[in-house]
Protein backbone atom coordinates (compact mmCIF):
# COMPACT_ATOMS: atom_id res chain seq x y z
CA UNK A 1 0.00 0.00 0.00
CA UNK A 2 2.63 2.77 0.78
CA UNK A 3 4.63 2.22 -1.94
CA UNK A 4 1.61 3.78 -4.46
CA UNK A 5 2.13 6.54 -6.17
CA UNK A 6 0.24 9.99 -4.93
CA UNK A 7 -1.48 11.72 -7.31
CA UNK A 8 -2.96 15.44 -7.52
CA UNK A 9 -5.00 16.97 -10.03
CA UNK A 10 -6.99 20.75 -9.91
CA UNK A 11 -8.69 22.20 -12.35
CA UNK A 12 -7.58 26.13 -12.70
CA UNK A 13 -9.31 27.83 -15.27
CA UNK A 14 -10.99 25.27 -17.19
CA UNK A 15 -14.23 23.72 -17.78
CA UNK A 16 -13.42 20.59 -15.74
CA UNK A 17 -14.15 18.57 -19.24
CA UNK A 18 -10.20 17.25 -18.68
CA UNK A 19 -10.98 15.30 -15.42
CA UNK A 20 -14.62 13.86 -17.05
CA UNK A 21 -11.75 12.88 -19.65
CA UNK A 22 -9.51 11.55 -17.32
CA UNK A 23 -12.87 9.78 -16.00
CA UNK A 24 -13.57 8.54 -19.35
CA UNK A 25 -10.62 5.75 -18.67
CA UNK A 26 -13.54 3.84 -17.95
CA UNK A 27 -12.55 0.41 -15.97
CA UNK A 28 -9.41 1.22 -16.35
CA UNK A 29 -9.80 3.64 -13.01
CA UNK A 30 -10.11 -0.25 -10.98
CA UNK A 31 -6.63 -0.65 -11.58
CA UNK A 32 -5.00 2.77 -11.45
CA UNK A 33 -6.59 3.05 -7.84
CA UNK A 34 -4.32 -0.66 -7.14
CA UNK A 35 -1.70 1.61 -8.30
CA UNK A 36 -2.10 5.33 -6.87
CA UNK A 37 -3.48 7.08 -4.49
CA UNK A 38 -5.12 10.56 -4.47
CA UNK A 39 -4.44 13.63 -2.55
CA UNK A 40 -5.95 17.05 -3.12
CA UNK A 41 -8.16 16.81 -5.57
CA UNK A 42 -11.51 17.42 -6.75
CA UNK A 43 -12.12 13.43 -7.60
CA UNK A 44 -11.97 13.00 -3.54
CA UNK A 45 -12.48 16.53 -2.40
CA UNK A 46 -8.90 16.44 -0.50
CA UNK A 47 -8.84 20.39 -0.44
CA UNK A 48 -5.39 20.86 0.90
CA UNK A 49 -2.21 19.11 0.27
CA UNK A 50 -1.86 16.27 2.86
CA UNK A 51 1.15 15.22 1.71
CA UNK A 52 3.76 15.69 -1.23
CA UNK A 53 3.02 14.22 -4.24
CA UNK A 54 4.56 12.39 -7.03
CA UNK A 55 2.22 13.26 -9.95
CA UNK A 56 0.35 16.77 -10.27
CA UNK A 57 -2.49 17.17 -12.82
CA UNK A 58 -3.27 20.93 -13.57
CA UNK A 59 -6.18 21.05 -15.96
CA UNK A 60 -6.79 25.09 -17.25
CA UNK A 61 -4.61 28.07 -18.02
CA UNK A 62 -3.47 30.45 -15.53
CA UNK A 63 -6.79 33.72 -15.26
CA UNK A 64 -6.09 35.12 -11.51
CA UNK A 65 -4.56 35.68 -8.35
CA UNK A 66 -5.85 32.01 -7.28
CA UNK A 67 -5.07 30.28 -10.04
CA UNK A 68 -1.27 31.76 -9.10
CA UNK A 69 -1.39 30.22 -5.64
CA UNK A 70 -2.71 27.12 -6.55
CA UNK A 71 -0.32 26.13 -9.45
CA UNK A 72 2.08 27.34 -7.14
CA UNK A 73 1.81 25.45 -4.26
CA UNK A 74 1.42 22.39 -7.09
CA UNK A 75 4.88 22.92 -8.12
CA UNK A 76 5.81 22.99 -4.41
CA UNK A 77 4.42 19.39 -3.59
CA UNK A 78 4.33 17.75 -6.55
CA UNK A 79 7.56 16.05 -8.10
CA UNK A 80 6.14 15.70 -11.59
CA UNK A 81 3.74 18.40 -13.07
CA UNK A 82 1.79 18.10 -16.29
CA UNK A 83 -0.61 20.03 -18.08
CA UNK A 84 -3.40 18.48 -19.39
CA UNK A 85 -5.75 20.18 -21.97
CA UNK A 86 -5.28 23.32 -24.79
CA UNK A 87 -6.07 25.48 -21.54
CA UNK A 88 -3.54 24.92 -19.10
CA UNK A 89 -1.28 24.49 -22.62
CA UNK A 90 -1.86 27.51 -24.48
CA UNK A 91 -4.96 29.60 -22.56
CA UNK A 92 -7.94 27.86 -24.49
CA UNK A 93 -10.80 29.40 -25.13
CA UNK A 94 -10.53 31.62 -21.49
CA UNK A 95 -7.72 32.90 -23.76
CA UNK A 96 -9.95 34.26 -26.37
CA UNK A 97 -9.92 37.75 -23.73
CA UNK A 98 -6.10 37.81 -24.48
CA UNK A 99 -6.63 40.40 -27.32
CA UNK A 100 -8.35 42.76 -25.33
CA UNK A 101 -7.32 45.31 -22.18
CA UNK A 102 -9.37 43.76 -19.26
CA UNK A 103 -11.38 46.99 -18.80
CA UNK A 104 -13.15 46.61 -21.99
CA UNK A 105 -13.66 42.58 -20.81
CA UNK A 106 -15.09 43.69 -17.57
CA UNK A 107 -17.07 46.68 -18.51
CA UNK A 108 -19.03 44.24 -21.04
CA UNK A 109 -19.66 41.66 -18.77
CA UNK A 110 -20.94 43.28 -15.97
CA UNK A 111 -21.80 46.77 -17.76
CA UNK A 112 -22.99 46.74 -20.92
CA UNK A 113 -23.49 43.37 -22.11
CA UNK A 114 -27.15 42.70 -23.22
CA UNK A 115 -27.91 40.91 -20.02
CA UNK A 116 -26.13 43.30 -17.10
CA UNK A 117 -26.89 46.49 -19.30
CA UNK A 118 -30.84 46.91 -17.72
CA UNK A 119 -30.07 44.88 -14.64
CA UNK A 120 -26.85 46.61 -13.22
CA UNK A 121 -28.30 50.11 -13.24
CA UNK A 122 -25.61 51.29 -10.15
CA UNK A 123 -22.45 50.01 -12.31
CA UNK A 124 -21.77 47.46 -9.69
CA UNK A 125 -17.87 45.88 -10.70
CA UNK A 126 -16.93 42.83 -8.31
CA UNK A 127 -13.93 44.28 -5.91
CA UNK A 128 -14.15 42.70 -2.74
CA UNK A 129 -10.91 41.11 -1.18
CA UNK A 130 -12.21 37.42 -0.68
CA UNK A 131 -12.74 37.63 -5.04
CA UNK A 132 -9.30 36.69 -6.68
CA UNK A 133 -7.92 39.60 -8.82
CA UNK A 134 -8.10 38.39 -12.60
CA UNK A 135 -4.80 38.72 -14.33
CA UNK A 136 -4.28 41.09 -17.38
CA UNK A 137 -4.38 38.03 -19.22
CA UNK A 138 -4.66 33.95 -19.47
CA UNK A 139 -1.44 32.54 -18.98
CA UNK A 140 -0.31 29.04 -20.14
CA UNK A 141 0.87 27.12 -17.02
CA UNK A 142 4.36 26.67 -17.90
CA UNK A 143 4.76 30.51 -18.48
CA UNK A 144 4.35 30.67 -14.61
CA UNK A 145 6.24 27.48 -13.16
CA UNK A 146 7.78 25.03 -15.05
CA UNK A 147 5.55 22.19 -16.38
CA UNK A 148 7.44 18.51 -16.93
CA UNK A 149 4.98 16.73 -19.52
CA UNK A 150 1.73 17.77 -21.94
CA UNK A 151 -0.88 16.51 -22.85
CA UNK A 152 -2.63 18.49 -25.59
CA UNK A 153 -6.23 18.14 -26.32
CA UNK A 154 -9.55 19.29 -25.62
CA UNK A 155 -10.19 17.51 -23.71
CA UNK A 156 -7.05 15.18 -24.13
CA UNK A 157 -7.85 11.72 -25.26
CA UNK A 158 -8.94 8.97 -22.32
CA UNK A 159 -5.96 7.07 -23.98
CA UNK A 160 -3.61 9.52 -23.68
CA UNK A 161 -4.32 10.37 -20.19
CA UNK A 162 -3.77 6.54 -19.51
CA UNK A 163 -0.64 5.99 -21.32
CA UNK A 164 0.75 8.79 -20.17
CA UNK A 165 -0.20 8.31 -16.25
CA UNK A 166 0.27 4.46 -16.35
CA UNK A 167 3.94 5.16 -17.71
CA UNK A 168 4.50 7.48 -15.44
CA UNK A 169 3.26 5.83 -12.24
CA UNK A 170 5.16 2.27 -13.37
CA UNK A 171 8.77 4.36 -14.69
CA UNK A 172 8.24 3.27 -17.92
CA UNK A 173 8.98 5.44 -21.57
CA UNK A 174 6.20 7.24 -22.49
CA UNK A 175 4.66 5.79 -25.53
CA UNK A 176 2.10 7.27 -27.68
CA UNK A 177 0.03 6.28 -30.83
CA UNK A 178 -0.80 8.88 -33.27
CA UNK A 179 -4.32 9.19 -32.94
CA UNK A 180 -3.83 10.37 -29.25
CA UNK A 181 -2.24 13.52 -29.96
CA UNK A 182 -5.14 15.82 -30.96
CA UNK A 183 -5.43 19.17 -29.97
CA UNK A 184 -9.35 19.42 -30.46
CA UNK B 1 20.71 17.99 -71.42
CA UNK B 2 20.59 14.66 -69.41
CA UNK B 3 17.40 12.97 -69.35
CA UNK B 4 18.04 12.01 -65.63
CA UNK B 5 20.50 13.23 -62.82
CA UNK B 6 21.34 10.55 -59.77
CA UNK B 7 20.99 11.73 -56.36
CA UNK B 8 20.95 10.15 -52.93
CA UNK B 9 18.21 10.82 -50.65
CA UNK B 10 18.50 9.40 -46.90
CA UNK B 11 21.48 6.47 -48.38
CA UNK B 12 18.82 5.63 -51.27
CA UNK B 13 19.86 6.20 -54.93
CA UNK B 14 17.06 8.35 -56.98
CA UNK B 15 16.60 8.81 -60.73
CA UNK B 16 15.57 12.42 -60.75
CA UNK B 17 14.44 14.88 -63.47
CA UNK B 18 16.59 17.78 -64.00
CA UNK B 19 15.11 20.78 -62.93
CA UNK B 20 12.39 18.90 -60.49
CA UNK B 21 12.70 20.53 -57.23
CA UNK B 22 14.14 17.70 -54.18
CA UNK B 23 10.84 17.66 -52.42
CA UNK B 24 8.61 16.25 -55.78
CA UNK B 25 11.82 13.85 -56.50
CA UNK B 26 11.39 12.55 -52.75
CA UNK B 27 7.92 12.49 -53.00
CA UNK B 28 7.56 10.17 -56.21
CA UNK B 29 10.19 8.13 -54.84
CA UNK B 30 7.90 7.61 -51.21
CA UNK B 31 9.96 9.38 -49.13
CA UNK B 32 8.09 12.09 -47.66
CA UNK B 33 9.29 15.78 -46.91
CA UNK B 34 6.51 18.14 -44.42
CA UNK B 35 5.74 20.65 -46.11
CA UNK B 36 3.02 23.58 -45.62
CA UNK B 37 3.37 26.22 -47.82
CA UNK B 38 4.02 23.74 -50.49
CA UNK B 39 1.67 22.82 -53.14
CA UNK B 40 2.55 20.42 -56.21
CA UNK B 41 2.28 21.73 -59.41
CA UNK B 42 2.54 25.63 -58.03
CA UNK B 43 5.54 27.40 -58.04
CA UNK B 44 6.74 27.25 -54.68
CA UNK B 45 7.69 29.99 -52.56
CA UNK B 46 9.77 29.04 -49.70
CA UNK B 47 8.33 30.96 -47.44
CA UNK B 48 7.60 28.41 -43.96
CA UNK B 49 11.16 26.47 -44.11
CA UNK B 50 9.06 23.21 -42.58
CA UNK B 51 10.36 21.28 -45.76
CA UNK B 52 14.15 21.98 -44.58
CA UNK B 53 16.70 19.26 -45.35
CA UNK B 54 20.74 19.41 -45.45
CA UNK B 55 22.14 18.60 -48.83
CA UNK B 56 25.69 18.21 -49.05
CA UNK B 57 25.90 19.21 -45.35
CA UNK B 58 24.14 22.38 -45.97
CA UNK B 59 20.31 23.21 -44.86
CA UNK B 60 18.01 24.18 -47.95
CA UNK B 61 14.27 24.06 -48.53
CA UNK B 62 13.64 21.20 -50.74
CA UNK B 63 10.67 22.83 -52.01
CA UNK B 64 12.83 26.30 -54.04
CA UNK B 65 15.88 23.87 -54.06
CA UNK B 66 16.09 22.08 -58.07
CA UNK B 67 18.06 18.76 -58.09
CA UNK B 68 21.77 18.30 -59.10
CA UNK B 69 23.92 15.17 -60.52
CA UNK B 70 25.83 14.11 -57.14
CA UNK B 71 23.37 15.67 -54.29
CA UNK B 72 23.80 13.55 -51.18
CA UNK B 73 20.46 14.75 -49.09
CA UNK B 74 19.49 13.83 -45.85
CA UNK B 75 15.91 14.76 -45.37
CA UNK B 76 15.55 13.42 -41.65
CA UNK B 77 17.73 14.09 -38.65
CA UNK B 78 17.64 14.68 -35.08
CA UNK B 79 18.73 18.08 -35.69
CA UNK B 80 16.05 18.62 -39.03
CA UNK B 81 13.75 17.06 -36.88
CA UNK B 82 14.09 19.69 -33.83
CA UNK B 83 14.12 22.54 -36.38
CA UNK B 84 11.14 21.57 -38.21
CA UNK B 85 9.25 21.61 -34.86
CA UNK B 86 10.28 24.73 -33.89
CA UNK B 87 8.71 26.13 -37.17
CA UNK B 88 5.52 24.36 -36.13
CA UNK B 89 5.74 26.22 -32.51
CA UNK B 90 6.24 29.66 -33.84
CA UNK B 91 3.56 29.42 -35.93
CA UNK B 92 1.71 28.53 -32.84
CA UNK B 93 2.70 31.03 -31.08
CA UNK B 94 2.78 33.52 -33.38
CA UNK B 95 -0.79 33.97 -34.17
CA UNK B 96 -4.03 32.59 -32.67
CA UNK B 97 -4.49 29.17 -33.61
CA UNK B 98 -7.63 28.00 -30.80
CA UNK B 99 -7.94 24.71 -32.50
CA UNK B 100 -11.19 23.58 -30.32
CA UNK B 101 -13.04 26.07 -32.05
CA UNK B 102 -11.79 26.09 -35.48
CA UNK B 103 -14.10 24.06 -38.09
CA UNK B 104 -10.56 23.20 -40.00
CA UNK B 105 -9.59 21.44 -36.97
CA UNK B 106 -8.66 17.61 -38.31
CA UNK B 107 -8.16 18.80 -41.88
CA UNK B 108 -5.30 21.44 -41.20
CA UNK B 109 -1.88 20.77 -42.20
CA UNK B 110 -0.30 23.20 -39.20
CA UNK B 111 -2.25 20.96 -36.97
CA UNK B 112 -1.03 17.90 -38.98
CA UNK B 113 2.27 18.76 -38.81
CA UNK B 114 2.11 19.26 -34.91
CA UNK B 115 0.89 15.71 -34.71
CA UNK B 116 2.86 13.96 -36.98
CA UNK B 117 6.36 16.10 -35.01
CA UNK B 118 4.61 15.31 -32.11
CA UNK B 119 4.89 18.99 -31.13
CA UNK B 120 3.02 19.00 -27.21
CA UNK B 121 3.66 22.17 -26.15
CA UNK B 122 5.44 25.20 -27.61
CA UNK B 123 8.85 26.17 -26.27
CA UNK B 124 8.26 30.07 -27.17
CA UNK B 125 6.00 32.05 -25.45
CA UNK B 126 2.53 32.83 -26.73
CA UNK B 127 1.85 36.55 -28.22
CA UNK B 128 -1.47 36.58 -28.52
CA UNK B 129 -2.01 39.03 -31.61
CA UNK B 130 -4.40 41.14 -31.52
CA UNK B 131 -5.61 40.48 -35.06
CA UNK B 132 -9.29 41.39 -37.13
CA UNK B 133 -11.88 38.57 -38.85
CA UNK B 134 -12.70 39.94 -42.00
CA UNK B 135 -16.44 38.89 -42.91
CA UNK B 136 -17.01 41.38 -45.91
CA UNK B 137 -16.84 38.74 -48.88
CA UNK B 138 -19.98 37.07 -49.36
CA UNK B 139 -18.42 33.53 -49.70
CA UNK B 140 -15.64 33.79 -47.68
CA UNK B 141 -14.95 34.58 -44.03
CA UNK B 142 -10.93 35.80 -43.81
CA UNK B 143 -9.50 35.08 -40.26
CA UNK B 144 -6.27 36.98 -40.28
CA UNK B 145 -5.25 35.06 -36.12
CA UNK B 146 -4.98 31.61 -38.40
CA UNK B 147 -3.07 32.76 -41.05
CA UNK B 148 0.17 31.53 -41.59
CA UNK B 149 0.92 33.57 -44.92
CA UNK B 150 1.81 31.01 -46.86
CA UNK B 151 0.90 32.53 -50.19
CA UNK B 152 -1.26 29.81 -52.08
CA UNK B 153 -4.36 31.39 -52.02
CA UNK B 154 -2.24 34.41 -53.41
CA UNK B 155 -0.66 31.60 -55.82
CA UNK B 156 -3.51 29.38 -57.19
CA UNK B 157 -7.01 31.66 -56.89
CA UNK B 158 -7.08 33.51 -60.33
CA UNK B 159 -10.29 34.67 -62.06
CA UNK B 160 -11.22 33.35 -65.28
CA UNK B 161 -9.41 36.46 -67.15
CA UNK B 162 -6.35 35.48 -65.34
CA UNK B 163 -6.56 38.16 -62.47
CA UNK B 164 -5.14 37.11 -59.10
CA UNK B 165 -8.01 38.02 -55.92
CA UNK B 166 -5.51 37.50 -53.18
CA UNK B 167 -2.58 39.65 -52.46
CA UNK B 168 -0.31 40.58 -49.53
CA UNK B 169 -1.06 43.63 -47.98
CA UNK B 170 1.25 45.83 -45.11
CA UNK B 171 4.92 45.15 -44.33
CA UNK B 172 7.00 42.87 -41.67
CA UNK B 173 4.42 41.86 -38.50
CA UNK B 174 1.84 43.36 -39.87
CA UNK B 175 1.81 41.55 -43.35
CA UNK B 176 -1.66 40.20 -44.25
CA UNK B 177 -3.43 38.62 -46.96
CA UNK B 178 -6.40 40.79 -48.87
CA UNK B 179 -9.19 40.07 -51.20
CA UNK B 180 -9.02 42.19 -54.43
CA UNK B 181 -12.64 44.00 -53.38
CA UNK B 182 -13.88 44.06 -57.42
CA UNK B 183 -12.70 40.46 -57.99
CA UNK B 184 -13.59 39.04 -54.50
CA UNK B 185 -16.68 40.74 -54.74
CA UNK B 186 -17.46 38.20 -58.30
CA UNK B 187 -16.10 34.87 -56.92
CA UNK B 188 -17.74 32.21 -58.33
CA UNK B 189 -18.61 29.52 -55.36
CA UNK B 190 -16.42 26.93 -57.07
CA UNK B 191 -13.59 29.50 -56.93
CA UNK B 192 -14.32 30.29 -52.61
CA UNK B 193 -14.36 26.97 -52.09
CA UNK B 194 -10.82 26.36 -53.63
CA UNK B 195 -9.66 29.18 -52.08
CA UNK B 196 -10.73 27.47 -48.95
CA UNK B 197 -9.59 24.13 -49.75
CA UNK B 198 -5.88 25.30 -50.43
CA UNK B 199 -5.51 27.20 -47.30
CA UNK B 200 -3.46 24.92 -45.15
CA UNK B 201 -5.31 26.41 -42.18
CA UNK B 202 -8.79 28.17 -41.16
CA UNK B 203 -7.64 31.35 -42.18
CA UNK B 204 -10.03 31.07 -45.52
CA UNK B 205 -13.61 29.64 -44.67
CA UNK B 206 -15.96 28.98 -47.61
CA UNK B 207 -19.36 30.48 -45.77
CA UNK B 208 -22.64 28.20 -45.16
CA UNK B 209 -23.85 25.54 -42.57
CA UNK B 210 -21.30 23.07 -43.54
CA UNK B 211 -18.72 23.43 -40.67
CA UNK B 212 -17.74 20.47 -38.77
CA UNK B 213 -19.98 18.32 -40.91
CA UNK B 214 -17.19 14.94 -41.01
CA UNK B 215 -17.03 13.59 -37.11
CA UNK B 216 -14.56 13.71 -34.92
CA UNK B 217 -12.53 10.46 -35.81
CA UNK B 218 -13.36 10.49 -39.21
CA UNK B 219 -11.46 13.66 -40.19
CA UNK B 220 -8.33 13.45 -42.68
CA UNK B 221 -6.06 13.54 -40.16
CA UNK B 222 -7.25 11.85 -37.04
CA UNK B 223 -6.34 8.59 -37.76
CA UNK B 224 -3.58 9.07 -40.39
CA UNK B 225 -0.24 11.21 -40.30
CA UNK B 226 0.06 13.99 -42.94
CA UNK B 227 2.10 12.13 -45.53
CA UNK B 228 1.14 8.78 -45.20
CA UNK B 229 -0.36 8.42 -48.48
CA UNK B 230 3.29 9.50 -50.34
CA UNK B 231 4.72 6.90 -47.69
CA UNK B 232 2.51 3.96 -48.83
CA UNK B 233 4.22 4.78 -52.69
CA UNK B 234 7.52 3.31 -51.02
CA UNK B 235 5.56 0.41 -49.46
CA UNK B 236 4.27 -0.41 -52.39
CA UNK B 237 7.56 -0.12 -54.37
CA UNK B 238 9.80 -2.51 -52.24
CA UNK B 239 6.95 -5.32 -51.44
Amino acid sequence: MSNRKVIATTSLAGCFGCHMSFLDIDERILDLIQLVEFNKSPIDDIKKFTKECDIGLIEGGVCNSENVEILKEFRKHCKILVSFGECAIMGGLPALRNTLPIEECIREAYLEGPSVSDSNEEGILPNDEELPMLLNKVYPCHEVVKIDYFLPGCPPRADLIWDTLYALVTEQEIKLPYEVIKYD
Amino acid sequence: MKEFVTITIDDQEIKARPGEFIVDAARRNGIYIPTLCNMPGVKPAGSCRICTINVNGRLMTSCTTPVAEGMEIETISKEIEDFRKAVVELLLVEGNHFCPACEKSGTCELQALGYRLEVMAPRFPYQFPKRDIDAGNPKLVKDHNRCVLCKRCIRTILDEEGHHIFAFRYRGHQLQITIDPEYGMNMTDELAQKAAKNCPVGALLYRGKHGFEIPIGKRKYDKEPIGSDIEKLKKVKTS
